[in-house]
């Protein structure tokens, strides 16, 4: 059984879609559908991880202010690009091929981020402001780094660096897109099995414990899934903060439910449509190419500080 | 007092070696000439700088009554640069001194949105505060970024969001040396500015004109934001890290302390101007982005070590 | 049967138990009192194998809860921990299905649906089971939550200081219907308590607890003595008789 509102929202991004590819076309016409196929390939991916991410994340810190985009996993993710492309020097992670290179690198975000961010979310399950200070300040901490760290290389290395990782929706590599599709549908799957001990992680360590379930492991997966996810959509375009916040909290008004069987794939559904409607708009309509990120960042910012003024569940 | 000599011995090691390090050597052609037009230029730039944001973090501090926040934690800066944006299209061939008064008076409007939007936040929860803040800039920052788009002027939002003191010489700093003069301001009225920290009811019931007291301090906070933006670029964390070290160190007595803060902040951003000459030499790193790790890593620490005296 | 054989825990250097004994015989209700920090609530979550103590051995029916898979333990005992906080956007009945987690772990079936309904006629929550959590008032809301504790459906419930924040009327209501479950339903109900005049007028056992010890362990009314309160809790107390029951004022 589909739930109603998925089903509408589903609708809606197939519709949309078939706008996105068919709007203006002209010939050659295969030449230009692959293009546009690819494009909106990458933005569905793009916006389906942040939104479901974002959905794991605030069930698991038990917050739903946090992101995984405000915490900084995708600062985090460019950190380790970065030093893989340190540690194999810039032509031996040029040689590593797109698909492989991106499997490597979410593989070892999820081992980091799961450590990092179980930590984070043990020490400071009581005090839930300090959390998203900590979060925040964390994520602005480790895009410092990951900054440092590319000024150190060497500048044709950076070059390396830049061009794999600032990677955005006008050039897609096609093997990273196959791959991050893969490893978004895989993590998507395992996220949707995992729905009913979501729901019950939702009610806290402590009762959700209390019911036999075993909380560690379930916030453990969580995060990995979480990291995969991130991984697929910094890999794509590079971060977007606060698109995760919009599309999740968006999918929690729409759907007013507690169930992740629900709640992720509405999200999911959401944070591509907002990428894809955005893209749509800015590209055909007003004709400006790379601005999207920016007008997500404003809204999502709004939104945030109007979440916490209005505070009734920080 | 034992903090005094330790920080001149600090001041005297860093300074020394900023005048000495850089990508030119000294020792060939004329190094007296270089040391002028460019070294000390620099080093005063980064002294100056780091004084005049960590000075503007206490203020900030005292005024919203809460340490875990700095200028760059209340969209000061963004809002500069916007002021900054707009002189660039309107009026390009301004004299910098216009330029700095636009900054100054957006920057004081994008304080006086942060002190309506701080007002509203409970005051319950000192972590709160810094968390608005962070997110009020960010939005500014996306509307600066946007309409930097729009007009092209991508370039100069980079040049204002990154402060470095690798394009200081002679003839490009001077206006830094205004902070010295806002410094002794500050300290003539600090007193006032303590008692603002009181809280608005206390400070009146102490026959303090808290309105006034308070814009004169945000004036201050502006007009040190600006200098420093306009002629070097953002630095975030140093109003917080300096002030909260210093305290940390020797209580709160503000008079007393804010030579030492000043001091501090200036000893602070030139060291991380000189780690950022020489961690990738012959490249230069931006001050802003080494502080930025520093500074980062002092405010985890400071969230996780006991509250010791935290405002709420 | 619930056996605890020289239970000791510890955070870092402070010592919350210390070596102890316990035996709780099944049915009725066993109320826990004891000043602030005695060790109650830390006692409570060891015998539920929900905190692991640094020694010693608990036993509950048999079942050893810190080696027991999860849901196994979850349908022996049943804890309701101290204001439980709750983020999620839940309705009275989501959150009573809940309680059947351990016995369906995600695919609920007919006749968990009928133990949901059971709870929450137990706890006269069918009228608000649509109703969103957060309009409820404090008593509805903690009654719900009791309500999901029952539908996990163990022999033992265990509650951390259900009457906080309850009003004298939903403090009674509640204590009279945990009664009634002790009684009627097979349910053996250990309860932290603060009021000691609702554990002497309500629980069947008292076990009083002082600096991480248990000093005495007794039927309520022979446990009730000013003695042993003003050995329990450093301060005088007067203990009346009335209709059979002791009445507890502090002087």
């Amino acid at each position: 059984m589909v739930d109603r509102h998925v089903a509408w929202l589903a609708l809606a991004l197939v519709a949309l879609s078939a706008g996105f590819l068919l709007w203006h076309l002209r010939a050659p016409y295969g030449f230009i559908l692959e293009l546009r196929g690819a494009k909106l390939a990458a933005l569905i991916c793009v916006g389906a991880a942040t939104g479901a991410a974002t959905i794991l994340f605030q069930t698991v810190a038990m917050n739903r202010l946090l992101t995984p985009g405000i915490v900084g996993f995708d600062a985090l993710f460019v950190l380790l690009q970065t030093l893989l492309v340190v540690t194999l020097g810039g032509v031996g992670a040029a040689q590593i091929p797109g698909a492989l290179r991106f499997v490597i690198e979410a593989a070892v975000l999820m081992a980091a981020a799961t450590a990092l961010f179980g930590v984070l979310l043990r020490r400071d399950a009581g005090d839930v402001t300090r959390m998203i200070l900590t979060g925040v300040i964390l994520g602005v901490l480790l895009r410092g780094l990951a900054s440092m760290v590319q000024r150190m290389m060497d500048p044709s290395e950076f070059a390396v660096v830049q061009q794999a990782m600032f990677a955005s929706f006008g050039r897609v590599d096609l093997g990273q897109l196959i791959a991050a599709g893969l490893v978004l549908i895989a993590a998507f799957g395992a996220a949707l099995r995992m729905a009913p001990a979501l729901d019950v992680a939702g009610l806290g360590r402590g009762t959700a414990r209390g019911l036999g379930l075993n909380h560690d492991r379930v916030v453990l997966m969580a995060l990995m899934l979480v990291a995969a996810m991130i991984s697929v959509s910094t890999a794509l375009v590079g971060p977007i903060t606060f698109l995760g916040l919009l599309a999740a909290s968006l999918a929690r008004h729409l759907t007013d439910t507690h169930r992740h069987i629900v709640l992720i794939p509405a999200a999911a559904l959401i944070g591509a449509l907002i990428l894809v409607t955005g893209q749509f708009v800015f590209e055909r309509l007003l004709g400006s190419q790379s601005a999207l990120a920016v007008v997500v960042e404003f809204f999502g910012g709004l939104l945030f500080l109007w979440l916490v003024l209005r505070r009734r569940q920080l | 007092m034992r903090q005094w000599p330790l920080l001149i011995c600090a001041l005297i090691g860093v300074s020394g070696l900023s005048l000495l390090i850089g990508a030119a050597s000294l020792s060939d052609g004329d190094g007296g000439w270089l040391l002028m037009v460019s070294r000390f230029p620099r080093t005063a730039a980064a002294l100056l700088a780091g004084a005049g944001l960590a000075l503007a973090g206490v203020v900030v501090q005292q005024v919203v009554q809460n340490r875990l926040v700095e200028p760059a934690l209340t969209g000061t800066p963004e809002a500069a640069m916007l002021g900054l944006l707009a002189v660039t299209l309107i009026a390009p061939g301004m004299a910098i001194a216009g330029k700095m008064l636009v900054a100054a008076a957006a920057a004081l409007a994008g304080m006086a949105g942060f002190i309506a939007l701080a007002k509203r936040v409970p005051r319950s929860d000192p972590m709160l505060l810094p968390i608005v803040g962070l997110v009020y800039g960010g939005i500014l920052g996306a509307i600066g970024i946007w309409a930097a788009w729009l007009t092209d002027l991508m370039q100069y939002l980079g040049t204002w969001q990154l402060g470095e003191f690798s394009g200081v010489m002679i003839g490009r700093y001077e206006w830094l040396w205004a902070v010295a003069g806002m410094a002794v301001l500050l300290y003539a009225v600090a007193d006032r500015i303590t008692i603002l920290g009181l809280g608005e009811a206390q400070a009146r019931s102490l026959g303090l004109n808290y309105k006034q007291t308070r814009a004169l301090g945000l004036v201050i906070v502006s007009v040190l934001t600006a200098l420093v933006m306009v002629t070097v670029g953002a630095f975030p964390f140093v109003g917080l890290v300096a002030p909260n070290l210093v305290s940390r160190w020797r209580g709160d007595n503000l008079r007393a302390n804010l030579p030492l803060i000043a001091l501090g902040g200036g000893v602070l951003v030139l060291a991380a101007d000189v780690i950022g000459r020489v961690i990738r030499y012959p490249f230069e790193i931006p001050a802003a982005t080494v502080f930025g790790v520093f500074g980062a890593s002092v405010f985890l620490w400071l969230l996780h070590a006991a509250p010791r005296r935290a405002h709420g | 049967m619930i056996k605890v054989r020289g239970l000791g825990y510890g955070v870092g250097d402070t010592v919350i138990l210390h070596d102890v004994n316990l035996t709780l015989a099944p049915g009725g209700i066993t109320a826990l009192i004891g000043p602030n920090g005695a060790g109650k609530s830390s006692l409570l979550h060891c015998m539920a194998g929900l905190t692991t103590p640094t020694q010693g051995r608990v036993e509950i029916d048999g079942l050893d809860p810190f080696t027991a898979r999860d849901e196994a333990r979850a349908r022996a005992v049943a804890l309701l921990q101290q204001t439980p906080v709750v983020v999620s956007r839940l309705q009275v009945r989501e959150l009573v299905s809940f309680g059947r987690w351990p016995h369906h772990r995600g695919r609920p079936g007919p006749k968990d649906m009928e133990k949901v309904e059971e709870a929450l006629e137990a706890f006269s929550l069918t009228d608000f089971a649509e109703r969103p959590l957060e309009t409820l008032s404090g008593g509805q809301r903690q009654r719900a939550f009791i309500a999901m504790t029952y539908a996990q459906d163990t022999s033992w419930m265990f509650l951390d200081e259900p009457l906080n924040a309850l009003d004298p009327r939903h403090a009674r209501d509640l204590m009279a219907r945990l009664h009634g479950l002790s009684r009627g339903h097979d349910r053996s109900i250990v309860i932290v308590i603060h009021d000691i005049n609702a554990a002497a007028g309500w629980a069947d056992r008292i076990v009083a607890m002082k600096d991480g010890r248990i000093v005495a362990h007794d039927a309520s009314a022979a446990l009730l003595t000013p003695e042993t309160l003003a050995d329990v809790f450093d301060t005088p107390f007067e203990v009346l008789r009335h209709k059979d029951r002791p009445v507890v004022i502090s002087r």
